[in-house]
């Protein structure tokens, strides 16, 4: 039987709710309107290192924007030959013969895409889960205890999970999992063929290990924005706890949790080493998850060092520039979103 | 449904509810598990692999040519602690700065843009700000350096500092800058030795999150500092890292290379974790501790 609806009133999303995180955050006047008067009041002397100071700090402010817009026009200048040369082809084009001066990015596109995919499918629910945990389910004592655990896994570079990828997860997929995968699910034709360990799938797994913390951190944050009444108002109603977590935190929650979902595909899409060291950089498109695949990522660092010839490196950026510019949209997409739920105030690690 | 819930009796809880509920914790735990095995798998595997070969040998020298067993990785280690200072010169004032500028001065449009700004360059891919200074320097300097490495792994620290320190500014209450104006101290004084002193302990967290982000950073280094198999010191030269050195070695066909590579590896973790033990320690008493 299901539990009644929880009245209007309780659907409401959080947003519609100040939160304490809300009412923090709102704009008070800085320091500097309030003392206006008493500033303007200081003796002449005092006003020109203040000027001088506000101006260094402007700068340092300023830098950050000029970093990035140097670093969108350095992509582009250096990206222009290849541009030039194939258009919007590059993007469509299947052959990747530098020696041929042919170049088209569909099969690191695709590998691109299928790792991080593959992450999300593994790593979404696992952090929800993780999120869930810590935030509504675990004693006080261990709560600290997990959440640094978790966020530890960020911490770790990501060439050493290349390098546990390579001689522990690999040979592991190897021998075990990848045989099982093969009799239960090779009618799917997604696990058929050669089993090296290193392919698609090492990439996908050591992937979703990478963006479990930054997912999990997100929606833990989010959910926790959720003002504790909405849980006692649920609670009331004669929900169970999962009904409680379901309707009154995860649903008042959702538009945050998507937001860090996509905070970690951003994450996912951009990562190079682990995922260079374990997909076996092939450029093919190949339908099973066997099968070596190769990313965007981890093409320019392979080929970008030894790349002859000005095509050749033109095109690497450019693929380059395509990373940047996804990237670019998949992270403010996730800021507005985790922004309207947390109002800003979500310290965010990708 | 209405009748049943005003009804006195305490009502039975269906199956259905009760299984969901159940399976809902078991998932939650399980969850949990899932995701801390492979943490405690990386750190057990880095230990017992990596322990073997850090000896004194591994501490004092340089790399071997291929093939031949022994050498160490004594450039790498000096290497990295090298482009991490250029990067902790450019990353931390800039960082400070415009956390600095968002919190005291930001509060406004231009504040929002710079803050957007910041996010969106923490999420840029590593690789792509790696190719955005080898166009910038590398290419103008024309050859490989430590010093572009140092600014690679700079940028890369700037957002997470700003955001850091902005958060911490944040938390000072305004009375006492108040009463600071009040004793007739300068804005910037007042920013510096009162605001961003109150705020030191969060302030350095933050740097220290950063500088622990971008020391095992790879990707940024692999057409900046580019690896080198020698002594280096000179900011204009090729210069090794402990992770450009760990990359090398694990896809390379030799066994001994191997085991060098999870010693670097057991090196790289323990140095990001100690320098951060030390800060947190050090940050954690006396008159810092607070904020």
């Amino acid at each position: 039987m299901n539990p009644p609806e929880p009245p209007e009133q309780l659907q409401k999303p959080a947003t519609a709710i100040p939160s304490m995180a809300q009412v923090s955050r709102e704009r008070k006047p800085a320091a500097s309107t309030v003392l206006q008067k008493i500033r303007t009041s200081h003796p002449r002397a005092s006003r020109i290192p203040d000027a001088v100071f506000a101006v260094i700090i402007l700068l340092s402010a300023i830098s950050v924007f000029a970093i990035v817009v140097l670093v969108a026009w350095e992509l582009i200048d250096k990206s222009r030959l290849s541009l030039h040369q194939f258009g919007i082809a590059f993007f469509y084009g299947h052959d990747w013969d530098p020696v041929e001066g042919s170049f088209g990015a569909v099969p690191f596109i695709y590998g691109t895409l299928v790792s991080s995919f593959l992450a999300l499918l593994l790593a979404v629910p696992a952090s929800i889960g993780v999120a869930v945990y810590i935030t509504e389910m675990c004693p006080q004592r261990l709560r600290a205890i997990i959440s640094f655990l978790v966020e530890l896994l960020a911490a770790i570079p990501s060439v050493i999970y290349g390098l546990w990828g390579i001689f522990v997860l690999a040979p592991l997929l190897r021998e075990y999992v990848e045989p099982f995968l093969a009799r239960t699910l090779g009618w799917t034709g997604l696990f058929t063929g050669p089993m090296y360990g290193l392919g698609m799938l090492a990439a996908g797994i050591i992937l979703a290990i990478m963006v479990v913390p930054v997912i999990a951190s997100i929606t833990r944050e989010v959910m926790t924005a959720v003002p504790q009444n909405q849980r006692e108002a649920v609670l009331a109603l004669g929900a169970t706890r999962w009904e409680m977590i379901r309707m009154g935190v995860l649903r008042n929650a959702r538009i945050g949790i998507v937001g860090g979902i996509i905070l970690g595909l951003g994450r996912a899409l951009g990562e190079t080493m682990a995922v260079t060291m374990v997909i076996g950089n092939r450029p093919e498109v190949a339908k099973s998850l066997f099968a070596p695949g190769y990313t965007m990522a981890s093409v320019i660092a392979n080929e970008f060092s030894e790349a002859t010839g000005d095509l050749y490196l033109s095109a690497l950026v450019e693929i380059g520039l395509a990373l940047f510019l996804v990237t670019l949209i998949v992270n403010a997409l996730a800021r507005l979103l985790v922004w309207s739920i947390t109002g800003g105030t979500a310290r965010v690690r990708a | 449904m209405p009748d049943s819930v005003s009804a006195s009796a305490p009502q039975e809880v269906s199956l259905w509810r009760r299984v969901t509920n159940q399976g809902a914790t078991t998932f939650a735990v399980l969850a949990v598990i899932f995701v801390l095995v492979p943490l405690l798998a990386i750190f057990v595997y880095l230990v017992i692999k990596g322990i073997g070969s850090v000896n004194l040998a591994f501490l004092t020298q340089t790399p071997k040519p291929p093939g031949e067993v022994g050498g160490g990785m004594a450039n790498a280690i000096v290497g990295t602690g090298l482009i991490l200072a250029i990067a902790s010169v450019i990353g931390l004032p800039l960082g400070i700065g415009s956390g600095i500028y968002l919190a005291e001065y930001g509060r406004n449009r231009f504040g929002d843009l710079i803050r957007f700004t910041a996010d969106v360059l923490n999420g840029v891919p590593s690789i792509v700000i790696g190719i955005a200074v080898y166009s910038l320097i590398v290419v103008r300097q024309k050859h490989f350096s430590a010093f572009s490495g140092g600014v690679a792994l700079g940028i890369m620290m700037v957002p997470t500092i700003a955001r850091a320190t902005e958060e911490m500014l944040l938390m000072v209450p305004n009375v006492v800058r108040e009463a600071a104006y009040g004793l007739g101290i300068p804005k910037w004084r007042t920013t510096l030795s009162i605001s961003l002193r109150t705020a030191s302990a969060g302030v350095i967290t933050g740097c220290m999150l950063a500088f622990a982000r971008v020391a095992g950073e790879t990707a940024p280094l692999l057409f900046t500092a580019f690896g080198n198999q020698f002594w280096n010191l000179k900011l204009n030269q090729p210069t090794a890292a402990l992770s450009l050195q760990v990359f090398t070695y694990a896809i390379s066909p030799y066994d001994d290379w191997h085991k060098q590579a999870w010693a670097g590896a057991l090196i790289l973790i323990v140095l990001i974790v100690a320098a951060v033990a030390a800060v947190r320690i050090t940050t954690s008493r006396g008159m810092m501790k607070g904020a």
